[in-house]
């Protein structure tokens, strides 16, 4: 992303460039079907909801390649976005503040980048749970094809699977918090791409006064 | 036995009651093979593909007389074949036919997310219905015999039915039927496992087999098919019968106590957010209400 074209008309800025938007919806859509397809096959009692997406069978031959698109997706926003989500010394504070975050105080928290320190763990929460997902989905999906002298495998998959599961729902529960509900104008940065100056300073300030500067030192 | 043998007591992927739980029948329905008995004919292996009508399948030679290595989902019954030294230098065949146990608690329908894919009938069978599976493979994850298996085709799973269509007329299941040396046995739970006690013992103080024994692991909560071994402290030398099968930790975890803590650590995360957002609502400051919306500022 150039700094240049980050500072758009009317008070607003680029937070998301199409690219960067592109590849979140993709997982996020991939990882919807995953949901919904997966809690079926967790519970008797969510089962319904395969019904409702074309029954069992299809929903067992699909859920395996919507995680392909899933994994691929993340692993591209790795490429995408891991810089970003290096581990700071503002983090470490960020977490020591995480209550003034929690009851609503953002003006008192230590002043966050790009992104903050919630957000890289959401990332790389995330991204390791996907890489878990993946392999033993792989072995979940072709079960049939690990041989019984390898069964551990089998054994380790079903426990395996479910729990980085349960992991990603926590955070994609507070993940759909945070930019549907909380933060007003997260969830159309993802969208639009922009957000206001007034969002990028209280929730970014770091971010905010870097595109300032850079923009600036460009003039 | 009667039609009513079918009434279902336990069904895989349930939620909710299942019809026929408490049903209460004088008897369970049991097979009983006796590897001392068996002369390996596989006349039992012919009578399953015939009744069930499966379709043929290439056998493997192996330098052995088993037909193949391991069971198939068109290949039910399977007589697994044991050259086997015992201490004293003598030579023994061990034969021993193969095919679904028809567990108590069976870890495959334990495993199986599928509504009503697989069911345990009121006679104790095990039966799956393969119009409801949806070809996950989680039974065979769950079996501790590794008897369902995988038709790639079909994406179905399919493993011995006991022959339950047999049986709700009030016959035997094939394979019995086309037993020549009588060393296989249909009858009650009860029955069976009286007439395979008296055999053991029968081998331990008449035929020098001291260890001679009848094989029903508790760990699965007995099963629908025992069997009278010669050296019963000994099942894995019959073809890998496993000496104390259990269903799986991990699905025991899995299905269990993982489920419950998922189940209410879900239900609180949403309970939580919907109270913070109620307490504490958006982020976004009184203060810029009043002001004019971005975009108006300049």
């Amino acid at each position: 992303m150039k700094p240049t074209q980050q500072l758009l008309p009317h008070g607003r800025i680029l937070r998301y460039t199409f690219h960067e938007r592109a590849t979140h919806w993709v997982a996020a859509i991939s990882y919807i079907y995953l949901l919904l397809t997966g809690l079926a096959f967790w519970s008797p009692w969510l089962f319904w909801i395969a019904v409702l997406l074309g029954g069992g069978q299809i929903s067992r031959m699909l859920h395996p390649w919507a995680g392909l698109i899933f994994t691929l997706a993340v692993l591209y926003m790795a490429v995408l976005w891991a810089r970003q989500m290096r581990m700071t010394d503002t983090d470490k504070a960020w977490w020591r503040s995480l209550r003034e975050y929690i009851t609503n105080h953002d003006e008192r928290m230590p002043p966050a980048g790009r992104y903050n320190a919630g957000q890289k763990l959401l990332f790389w929460g995330f991204f390791y749970c996907a890489l878990l997902l993946l392999a033993s989905g792989v072995i979940l999906w072709f079960t049939e094809q690990v041989p019984w002298n390898l069964r551990d495998l089998r054994y380790a998959a079903v426990l395996v699977h479910p729990i980085a599961a349960l992991l990603t729902i926590a955070l994609f529960m507070i993940h759909i918090y945070m930019s549907v509900f909380a933060e007003r104008g997260a969830f159309g940065s993802i969208i639009h791409g922009d957000v206001s100056e007034k969002f990028a300073q209280r929730y970014h300030p770091g971010w905010y006064q870097e595109v300032v500067r850079s923009s600036e030192a460009r003039k | 036995m009667s039609q009513a043998t079918l009434r279902i007591q336990k069904m895989s992927g349930h939620a909710g009651p299942v019809p026929g739980e408490s049903t209460q029948r004088e008897y369970t329905v049991c097979k009983l093979i006796d590897t001392t008995t068996c002369i390996g004919c596989k006349a039992c292996e012919v009578a399953c593909v015939e009744w069930n009508d499966l379709p043929f399948g290439e056998t493997v030679f192996d330098n052995t007389y088993q037909t193949m290595p391991d069971t198939r989902w068109n290949y039910w019954n399977l007589i697994k074949f044991d050259e086997h030294e015992r201490e004293d230098g003598t030579f023994m065949w061990l034969m021993r036919k193969d095919q679904c146990m028809h567990c108590a608690e069976p870890g495959c329908l334990a495993a199986c997310p599928a509504d009503g894919a697989i069911v345990q009938y009121a006679n104790g069978i095990v039966d799956f219905q393969q119009d409801k599976c949806i070809g996950c493979g989680y039974c065979l994850t769950g079996c501790p015999f590794n008897i369902p298996k995988f038709n790639p085709e079909t994406k179905r799973v399919f493993k011995c039915t006991l022959c339950s269509d047999r049986v709700s007329e009030g016959l035997e299941p094939a394979c019995i039927k086309a037993c020549p040396t009588g060393c296989l046995h249909f009858g009650s739970k009860d029955d069976m496992k009286e007439l395979a006690e008296n055999r053991a013992q029968q081998l331990r103080e008449h035929f020098n087999f001291p260890q001679a024994g009848v094989y029903d692991p508790p760990g699965v909560g007995g099963t629908g098919v025992i069997y009278v071994l010669h050296d019963a402290s000994k099942p894995e030398l019959y073809g890998g019968l496993p000496k104390d099968p259990k269903v799986p930790i991990s699905v025991r975890l899995w299905k269990t106590p993982l489920k419950w803590i998922g189940n209410l650590a879900m239900v609180l995360g949403l309970v939580g957010l919907f109270g913070h957002y109620l307490r504490y609502g958006p982020k976004e400051p009184k203060e810029e209400d009043q002001t004019p919306k971005e975009g108006e500022q300049r």
